[in-house]
């Protein structure tokens, strides 16, 4: 008979292994799924995980792409980061994601056709601001009234997805486009314009806003009395009351800055790779940055790292998607497997697995 | 506009057809919360049991067999949920959202082969003369059968929780883990059986939505049903009889906003269908901002993993 039993602090080893035992366990399990679809596993696999990066035949298109998906999974998820830290569950970064794209598209389609190297700050300004009042709905709605931020935040991308509709079809809409929904190209005016920085390389702005916001997180958590205050309202929140944290504090910091981050990432989206404002403009990367959050284990180190794996899994999909006929929602399969062996192992590093016998230990007693 | 082309009547009779997808999902998850455990996963068993329960009927021809996989199937991804929460311990907020994402991937996995497909009828229960009296026959006897399983579910779980020693072992094992645990109960036990009513009766809400309510699969249909029926048990606090007059209010905001779009009403279709969400979210603060009342009704063990010492 297995027995758990908990361990006084948690195994740092097993903190460290069980990101990577877990990626194992859902390529092996991933590889199943992919043979019962009727797929070779080893095929699929390999599509996905190598193919991206180092075929001579897609990795001219597919290396850049890497950093392009992952710059804003990493913004999201260091955000979320902090607050997952402290307890508080933003769960809403998708919401706050499309609200920051729409401010900024509206600043950018509000100065069109002007001229002038404003307008992009304006613009970020504008996407960080959009997306931390978002995730301020649910910050107030906690601390004022103790309403549920998981619900809450969540329930608001819906409605944030319902305004990206009606700005992509009705108020948004580009004036010569034809009475096609979507906005204006913003990618290709040239004042609001997130371009590649360097070419082919996939480097745009939102990449060097995820490097700084690493190192901003970095010292936030790890240098910060912040970043200790976290820590201590998440492990034990009486405590923290005795060290004189102010638990609302926290909240409308925690989900102000995963806003902001979520904000930004939008922006530097719908300016760039998106290029404008669409009904489905939004991939998902707000509920996938949750993954990469735990994944990265809430580090920011680990964050980077875990980022570029789901954006490798987002390119490698759709690689899988072209060649093997392998369907979208596949990828999204995998991605949840990911989180349940991830979250599965985690008992390694909190429990120490102990193997006792009924009769042995009686007898030992 | 014309609003008198909304009828009252009819409008009662759908809303109590909206409501029940999400009555029976809100009711399955006050079961598990009532054992103290907090499942977000309700969104992912909804779609899975909607898939399963369109695959099934579609494959065999019969509405009531796809309930029955609908139930199965939502009940099994629950166990996932249960094997992670209550034998690893895994953090219960993190693991109900990646049941979330799961069910939604694996949903649209499984649903491929049926896009575009008109599933079997599920026919509407006959009270001879009694479903054709006037509005009480169109509003209380015309309906399917499921409209009455979800009502008389609603008495059972009140009667089974309140009156029965199965109902109060699960509420003390919600309330105080350690001290049900002293007494000698399988807290374990009982949270695994409630997580799997759960994802049961949210797979049978699922079925309704993709079997009778649309009646059709697509990706991602259920639409954020999931998250509103755990908001209705916050708004509830945590009573069936409460799960039922809200779900039924809900019912009737979305069908009232459906109708409003077809009357042509001058706001754009977008604005009105983001109510639903946002009304949610009025009545959670309302609910909520008395702290008192939410912390009393609250079960005492809501959300803390249960790890027996020795």
């Amino acid at each position: 008979m297995l027995r758990l039993e908990k361990r006084p602090s948690p195994s740092q080893a097993w903190n460290y292994a069980t990101p990577l035992v877990a990626v194992l366990l859902t390529m092996i399990v991933g590889g199943i799924l992919f043979w019962i679809l009727g797929k070779n596993p080893f095929e699929a696999i390999k599509l996905i995980f190598w193919d991206p990066l180092f075929s001579e035949q897609f990795a001219a298109y597919s290396r850049p792409q890497l950093l392009v998906k992952a710059a804003p999974l990493i913004l999201i998820a260091l955000g979320l980061a902090v607050g997952f830290r402290a307890g508080i569950w933003n769960i809403g970064a998708e919401g706050q994601y499309i609200i920051g794209a729409l401010c900024a598209a509206a600043v950018a389609l509000a100065f069109y056709p002007a001229e002038g190297w404003y307008i992009f700050p304006l613009m970020i300004i504008a996407g960080a601001l959009g997306g931390w009042v978002w995730a301020m709905i649910p910050a107030i709605l906690k601390t004022r009234f103790n309403t549920n931020e998981i619900l809450v935040s969540l329930l608001l991308v819906y409605v944030a997805e319902k305004l990206l509709a009606a700005a992509a079809t009705g108020f948004m809409r580009n004036p010569d486009g034809a009475g096609f929904p979507g906005s204006r190209n913003i990618n290709s005016y040239g004042p609001a314009s997130n371009q590649e920085l360097i070419a082919n390389s996939g480097m745009h702005w939102g990449v060097v806003a995820a490097m700084i916001a690493v190192l901003f997180t970095y010292i936030l958590l790890q240098r910060h009395i912040l970043g200790f205050h976290v820590q201590l309202a998440g492990q034990s929140p009486r405590a923290a009351k005795f060290a004189g944290v102010a638990p609302s504090r926290l909240v409308l910091m925690c989900l102000g800055l995963s806003g902001i981050l979520a904000g930004l990432a939008g922006m530097f989206e719908v300016s760039g790779p998106a290029r404008l404002i669409t009904i489905d403009f939004n991939a998902g990367y707000g509920f996938t940055a949750i993954i990469v959050a735990f994944l990265g284990r809430l580090h920011p180190v680990g964050i980077v790292l875990a980022g570029l794996l789901l954006a490798l899994t987002y390119i490698g999909g759709e690689l899988a998607q072209f060649m093997l006929n392998l369907p979208a929602s596949a990828i999204q399969v995998f991605q949840g497997m990911l989180l349940f062996f991830l979250l599965a192992l985690d008992v390694l590093s909190n429990y120490r697995v102990r193997l006792a016998f009924a009769g042995t230990t009686k007898e030992a007693s | 506009m014309d609003l008198t082309a909304i009828n009252p009547v009819v409008l009662i009779a759908t809303l109590m057809v909206a409501a029940t997808p999400i009555l029976l999902a809100a009711l399955g998850e006050l079961v598990v919360e009532k054992s103290g455990v907090l499942n977000l996963g309700v969104e992912g068993m909804m779609i899975v049991g909607a898939v399963s329960g369109f695959a099934a009927a579609a494959t065999t021809g019969s509405p009531y067999l796809g309930m029955v996989a609908a139930i199965v199937a939502g009940a099994l991804v629950a166990l996932i949920f249960a094997v992670l929460t209550q034998i690893l311990m895994a953090n219960q907020v993190a693991t109900g959202l990646a049941l979330t994402m799961f069910g939604l991937g694996f949903s649209a996995l499984l649903g491929q082969a049926y896009v575009g497909i008109v599933p079997p009828r599920t026919p509407k229960l006959s009270f001879g003369f009694l479903s054709d009296l006037p509005v009480v026959g169109r509003i209380l006897f015309s309906h399917d059968i499921l409209v009455y399983i979800s009502l008389a579910l609603v008495v059972a779980t009140w009667y089974w929780l309140n009156n029965s020693r199965g109902g109060r072992v699960l509420r003390a094992v919600g309330e105080n883990h350690d001290s049900a645990h002293a007494l000698g109960y399988k807290v374990k036990r009982v949270r695994i059986l409630a997580i799997m009513f759960g994802g049961a009766c949210a797979g049978l809400g699922g079925a309704y939505l993709s079997l009778v309510r649309v009646p059709q699969w697509t990706e991602g249909m259920t639409a954020g049903a999931g998250w509103i029926a755990l908001a209705l048990v916050v708004f509830a606090s945590w009573r069936p009889w409460r799960v039922l007059a809200g779900a039924y209010l809900f019912g009737g905001i979305m069908v009232l906003q459906l109708n409003l779009q077809a009357a042509g009403f001058r706001i754009p279709v977008e604005y009105l269908s983001m109510s639903p969400y946002l009304i949610t979210i009025l009545v959670l603060v309302i609910m909520s901002s008395n702290r008192g009342r939410t912390s009393l009704s609250a079960p005492g063990s809501l959300g803390r993993s249960f790890h027996a010492a020795g």
